[in-house]
C-alpha cells in the first residue's frame, strides 16, 4: 500500500511538473491552431533564469519564481510580436519549421552562454526533506509540486469559467471566427495567452528541474512527452491537458521502476491507440 | 412514374440542437433547370452538402436514380454522376487553369491512379480538358496560373471543373457570387450554355438570374421546403414574396 | 477531338513536361565527375548521394502530396537495420538483395503506420508519425539482442556485389559507384511518378484536399500509397547507410536524424524534383566543414537559417533562383 501510493505520488509530481510546462501549450495551440515546437525552450529558458537567479545574485525562491515568469513571458511577447505573428496563416510546415529553428537558437545560445552541464535547483530549506503524512513519508518538493499543481488547475478552471477573460478564451477556442466576429480581440487575446503559457512554461521547467532535469537539451528531449500530454489532452481543454499529463506521469513513473525497458514504447503506443481513437483528444471537440 | 434522377426523402440534418435540415423531400428530374433559394441561414448549401456527401445526414435518404446513395462518400457520388461547384472557389490555385481541368477530367477517366506513363502522354485527357476551358472562354488563360486570374473567371474554372466530370447533376452554389457585376455576364453565358441533358440545380440570390434560367423553383426557409413550383408560380406567391423577396418583385 | 484545341500552348507544354532537359543530365555528369576529381572525399559523397535519396523520398511525402512528417526516419530506420540484422544474424550479406529486403520491410512498415495514420491531418499526424518513429525507435533499444541496442552493430560484413565487386568499407570507390547506380535507379522511379497521373493527383491534394476529394479521388488510397513508396525508399537509403558504414545503431531512428533530412529539403526546395540534391549538397558540406569545428554556433546558424526560411524563403535555394529568373525575365 505504501509503495502503491509512493508510486502515485511520484508520478503525480511529474505529471505535475509535465501540466504545469504544458498548460500554456496546449491554451495557445487551441486559440491559434499554431504548431509551436519551441514551447520547451521556453520552459528551458525560464529554469535556467530562475535556478542561475538564485544562485548568482542570490535571489530568495519565490522572487526567482516570479523573475523567471516575468522575463520569459516579456520574451515571448517579443518574440509573437515580432515572429510568430508573422505565421499565423502560414501552412503547417512554416510553423514546425520556424519554430524548430527557434528551439534550435535558444538551446546553443544556452549552451554558448552557460555551458551543457544539468542545472540544479537550490531548494530553500522548507521544501527539503521529507513529510509525514501518516501512511507515507514523502519527499516534501514532490508533494509541493502535486499542491502547485492543483492549485493552478483550480486557479485556470475558475480563471476560465468564471471570468469574462476566460469566456472570450473558451470562445475563441471554440471558433475563432464567430468569436471574432463578435468583437473578440483574438490577436491581443493570444499575445497575452501566449505571455502567459510561456511564463507558467518558465516556472515549471525551473521548479520541476529536480524531477524532469536541466539542460541545453530539455526543450527537445521532452518536446515528444509535451505534445503527448497536449495531443492527448485536447487542445486547449485545460482539464484535459490536466488529466493527460497526471497520466502520462504516472505511467512514465511506474514504467521506470517496474519496467524500464519497455515504458516509454508503452507510452508511444497508447498515444497512437488514444489519438486513433479520439484524434481530438480525450476531452477535445467530438469530430464531425 | 419513372424514378426522378436525384432524389431525398425525408433528409434530416442537426448539429445538436440546431436543425439545419428539417424532412426534405425533393426532386431533381432530367434535363431539369432547377434553382434552389431562400433567406440566408436557410440551409441550402448545406442541402447541397447533403446531397454530394460532404455532410452525412440525421435522417432521410438520397438517391440517384433510385439507387440509395445516402451512404456513399463524397468521391463515390462523383464517380456516380454527381458535381458540384462551391460558393467560395475551391481550386488548385497554384497550378494553371489547363491543369486545373485535367485534374478533374484524369479522375474522371479513371486514370489518376496510373503511375507509369507520363500524365502529359493522355493526349485524350489534354483535348477533352483543352475543349472545356474554350469552351468556357478560359483558352487564352489556360497556361495561366488560377490563383493570378480575376475572381469571376476563376469561378468559371470552378464550373469547368466540374463539367470536366461529365456529371448527369450539377451542383452550382451561388456561382455568381462575389464576381463583379460587370463580368457576371460571363457566368450567365456559361449556366445558358450547360449541355441540355444535364440536370442542373442552381443556388442563387440574383433573381434576375434565376428567374432567366429556372424552370422549376424550390423556396428553402429555416431548413425546410417552404414552397415549391414554377416561376409564374413562385413569383405570384404572397408569403414567399413576404418571407424572402420583399417587395422587389411589385411589378 | 479538334486540332486546335490541342495547339493550344498550354496543351503543348503539359504534355512536353515530363520530357527530359539537358540540364538534368548535370547531377549525374557531377556526380561521376566527382569520382575523378575528389578521390579522398568518395566517403563523403556516398554519404551525400545517401542523403540525397533519403530526402528524395522525404519529397515525394511532404513536398508534393503535403503530409508533414517528424517521422520520416523510422523508415530510414527500419531499412539500416533490416540490412544490418539480416548481416549479422542471418548470414545474409549480398548488398543488392539486401536493399530489397530493406525496401521491402520499410515499405511494409509504410504502407501499415500510413493507413492508420493518415486517417487524420495536422498536429494529430504529426504527433502520429512522431509516436511511430519514437516507438521504432524504443523497440530498436529494447530488442538489444537483435540490434546491439544503444550501441548498436559495428563491425559488418558485406559480400563482394552480385559475386562480383568486392565490397569493402575501405573500398570507397566501389561504394560510391554502387550507391550512385542504386541513386539513379530509385531517382528515375521517383521522376517517373511525379510525372504520371498519380504524382499530379498528390500535388492536387496537396494544394486542395477538399476539392480532389470533390472530383472523385481516392485521396486516402492515394496517400497511403505514397507513403508506402516513399517509406520503402527511405528504406532503401537506410540500407545503404548500413552498407556503406558498415555499421548501424540508434541514430539511424530519432528526432535529430528526421530534422535532418527536412532541414536539407527545405533548404534545397520541396515540391521541386532537383531540391534533394541542392540542400543536401549545400547541408552536408557546411556540415562537414563548420560542425565539427564550431558545433553550438553550427546548431545556432542552422536555428536562424530555419527562420528564416520559414519567414522569406519557404522554397528554398531552388525557390530562391526560380524567383531570380523570374525576375531576370521580367526585366527584359
Amino acid at each position: 500500500m505504501e509503495q502503491l501510493l509512493g508510486i502515485l505520488l511520484g508520478g503525480f509530481a511529474a505529471g505535475m511538473v509535465l501540466f504545469i510546462v504544458s498548460v500554456g501549450l496546449s491554451v495557445t495551440m487551441g486559440l491559434m491552431g499554431f504548431v509551436n515546437l519551441a514551447h520547451g525552450g521556453f520552459a528551458m529558458l525560464g529554469g535556467y533564469a530562475i535556478v542561475l537567479s538564485m544562485k548568482h545574485w542570490g535571489l530568495p525562491f519565490f522572487p526567482a519564481l516570479a523573475l523567471g515568469f516575468v522575463a520569459v513571458a516579456a520574451l515571448s511577447v517579443v518574440l509573437e510580436r515580432l515572429l510568430y505573428a508573422r505565421l499565423y496563416r502560414a501552412s503547417e510546415l512554416d510553423q514546425v519549421l520556424f519554430t524548430i529553428g527557434l528551439v534550435f537558437v535558444m538551446i546553443a545560445s544556452v549552451t554558448l552562454a552557460i555551458g551543457p552541464e544539468t542545472q540544479t535547483l537550490a531548494l530553500p530549506q522548507w521544501l527539503r526533506g521529507q513529510t509525514d503524512l501518516g501512511i507515507i513519508k514523502y519527499r516534501t518538493y514532490s508533494l509541493a509540486m502535486i499542491v502547485a499543481g492543483c492549485v493552478l488547475v483550480v486557479v485556470l478552471w475558475l480563471g476560465f469559467e468564471r471570468t469574462r477573460y476566460g469566456a472570450r478564451i473558451r470562445a475563441a477556442v471554440d471558433n475563432r471566427r464567430m468569436a471574432q466576429s463578435l468583437g473578440v480581440d483574438v490577436g491581443r487575446l493570444f499575445t497575452a495567452a501566449f505571455a502567459i503559457g510561456s511564463g507558467l512554461a518558465a516556472v515549471g521547467g525551473g521548479l520541476g528541474a529536480e524531477i524532469l532535469g536541466l539542460d541545453p537539451q530539455y526543450p527537445l528531449r521532452y518536446l515528444v512527452y509535451f505534445l503527448i500530454v497536449v495531443a492527448v489532452g485536447g487542445l486547449g481543454r485545460v482539464n484535459g491537458v490536466f488529466v493527460a499529463a497526471l497520466l502520462i506521469g504516472v505511467l512514465d513513473f511506474v514504467f521506470k521502476i517496474h519496467f524500464p525497458k519497455g515504458g516509454t514504447l508503452f507510452i508511444y503506443a497508447l498515444t497512437l491507440v488514444l489519438l486513433l481513437w479520439r484524434p481530438h483528444g480525450l476531452f477535445g471537440k467530438r469530430a464531425g | 412514374m419513372n424514378a426522378a434522377l436525384l432524389e431525398t426523402r425525408g433528409l434530416c440534418k442537426n448539429f445538436g440542437a440546431l436543425e439545419v435540415a428539417r424532412d426534405i423531400h425533393f426532386r431533381l428530374e432530367r434535363g431539369a433547370r432547377h434553382a434552389l433559394i431562400g433567406p440566408n441561414g436557410a440551409g441550402k448549401t448545406t442541402f447541397i452538402n447533403l446531397l454530394t456527401g460532404l455532410l452525412a445526414p440525421s435522417g432521410g435518404r438520397v438517391l440517384l436514380e433510385g439507387e440509395d446513395v445516402t451512404s456513399l462518400a463524397q468521391a463515390k457520388r462523383v464517380k456516380r454522376g454527381i458535381a458540384r461547384t462551391f460558393q467560395i472557389n475551391q481550386l488548385f490555385r497554384g497550378l494553371s487553369v489547363l491543369e486545373n481541368v485535367c485534374i478533374a477530367v484524369t479522375e474522371r477517366l479513371g486514370a489518376g491512379s496510373s503511375m507509369l506513363r507520363p500524365a502529359g502522354r493522355r493526349a485524350d485527357v489534354l483535348a477533352e480538358a483543352s475543349r472545356l476551358v474554350d469552351a468556357m472562354r478560359l483558352g487564352d488563360d489556360a497556361g495561366r496560373r488560377v490563383g493570378e486570374l480575376p475572381y469571376g473567371r476563376q469561378r468559371l474554372v470552378e464550373i469547368a471543373i466540374a463539367l470536366g466530370l461529365n456529371p448527369r447533376v450539377l451542383l452550382l452554389d451561388e456561382p455568381a457570387a462575389g464576381v463583379p457585376s460587370a463580368e457576371s455576364h460571363i457566368i450567365l453565358d456559361a449556366i445558358a450554355a450547360l449541355p441540355r441533358d444535364i440536370a442542373v440545380l442552381i443556388i442563387e440570390h440574383d433573381m434576375d438570374l434565376v428567374f432567366r434560367f429556372a424552370q422549376r423553383i424550390t423556396v428553402l426557409v429555416s431548413g425546410a421546403i417552404f414552397a415549391e413550383g414554377s416561376p409564374a408560380e413562385i413569383a405570384a406567391n404572397r408569403e414567399v414574396r413576404a418571407v424572402y423577396l420583399g417587395s422587389a418583385l411589385d411589378a | 477531338m479538334s486540332a486546335a484545341a490541342t495547339r493550344n500552348p498550354a496543351a503543348l507544354e503539359l504534355a512536353q513536361r515530363h520530357r527530359f532537359r539537358w540540364w538534368e543530365t548535370l547531377p549525374w555528369l557531377a556526380g561521376i565527375a566527382a569520382f575523378f576529381a575528389f578521390p579522398n572525399y568518395l566517403a563523403f559523397g556516398s554519404q551525400l548521394l545517401i542523403m540525397i535519396l533519403f530526402a528524395l523520398s522525404l519529397d515525394l511525402v511532404l513536398g508534393y502530396a503535403g503530409i508533414v512528417t517528424l517521422g520520416h526516419a523510422a523508415f530510414f530506420g527500419a531499412g539500416a537495420y533490416t540490412v544490418g540484422m539480416l548481416a549479422q544474424h542471418a548470414g545474409w550479406t549480398e548488398p543488392l538483395s539486401g536493399l530489397v529486403a530493406a525496401a521491402i520491410v520499410a515499405g511494409a512498415i509504410g504502407l501499415a503506420s500510413g493507413l492508420v495514420v493518415l486517417r487524420t491531418h495536422g498536429l494529430t499526424l504529426l504527433m502520429l508519425t512522431l509516436c511511430t518513429m519514437a516507438l521504432l525507435e524504443e523497440a530498436a533499444n529494447m530488442a538489444s539482442h537483435y540490434t546491439g541496442g544503444f550501441d548498436g552493430m559495428p563491425g559488418l560484413k558485406f559480400a563482394p556485389l552480385l559475386g562480383w565487386f568486392a565490397f569493402d568499407p575501405l573500398y570507397f570507390r566501389s561504394q560510391y559507384v554502387y550507391t550512385l547506380l542504386v541513386l539513379f535507379a530509385c531517382f528515375v522511379l521517383v521522376r517517373v511518378l511525379v510525372y504520371s497521373p498519380f504524382g499530379q493527383s498528390l500535388t492536387g491534394i496537396r494544394e486542395n484536399l477538399l476539392r480532389m476529394h470533390a472530383v472523385g479521388a481516392p485521396v486516402r488510397a492515394r496517400l497511403v500509397i505514397a507513403y508506402g513508396v516513399s517509406a520503402a525508399l527511405a528504406g532503401v537509403a537506410g540500407g545503404l547507410f548500413t552498407q556503406t558504414n558498415a555499421f548501424v545503431n540508434l541514430s539511424a531512428l530519432g528526432l535529430e536524424r528526421a530534422a535532418g533530412v527536412l532541414i536539407v529539403l527545405i533548404l534545397g526546395g520541396y515540391g521541386r524534383l532537383y531540391g534533394a540534391f541542392v540542400g543536401a549538397l549545400v547541408y552536408l558540406l557546411l556540415e562537414h566543414t563548420l560542425a565539427k569545428a564550431y558545433p553550438t554556433a553550427w546548431q545556432i546558424g542552422v536555428g536562424l537559417m530555419l527562420i528564416v526560411v520559414a519567414l522569406y524563403a519557404r522554397n528554398g535555394i531552388i525557390g530562391i533562383g526560380d524567383a531570380l529568373l523570374r525576375r531576370k525575365g521580367g526585366a527584359r
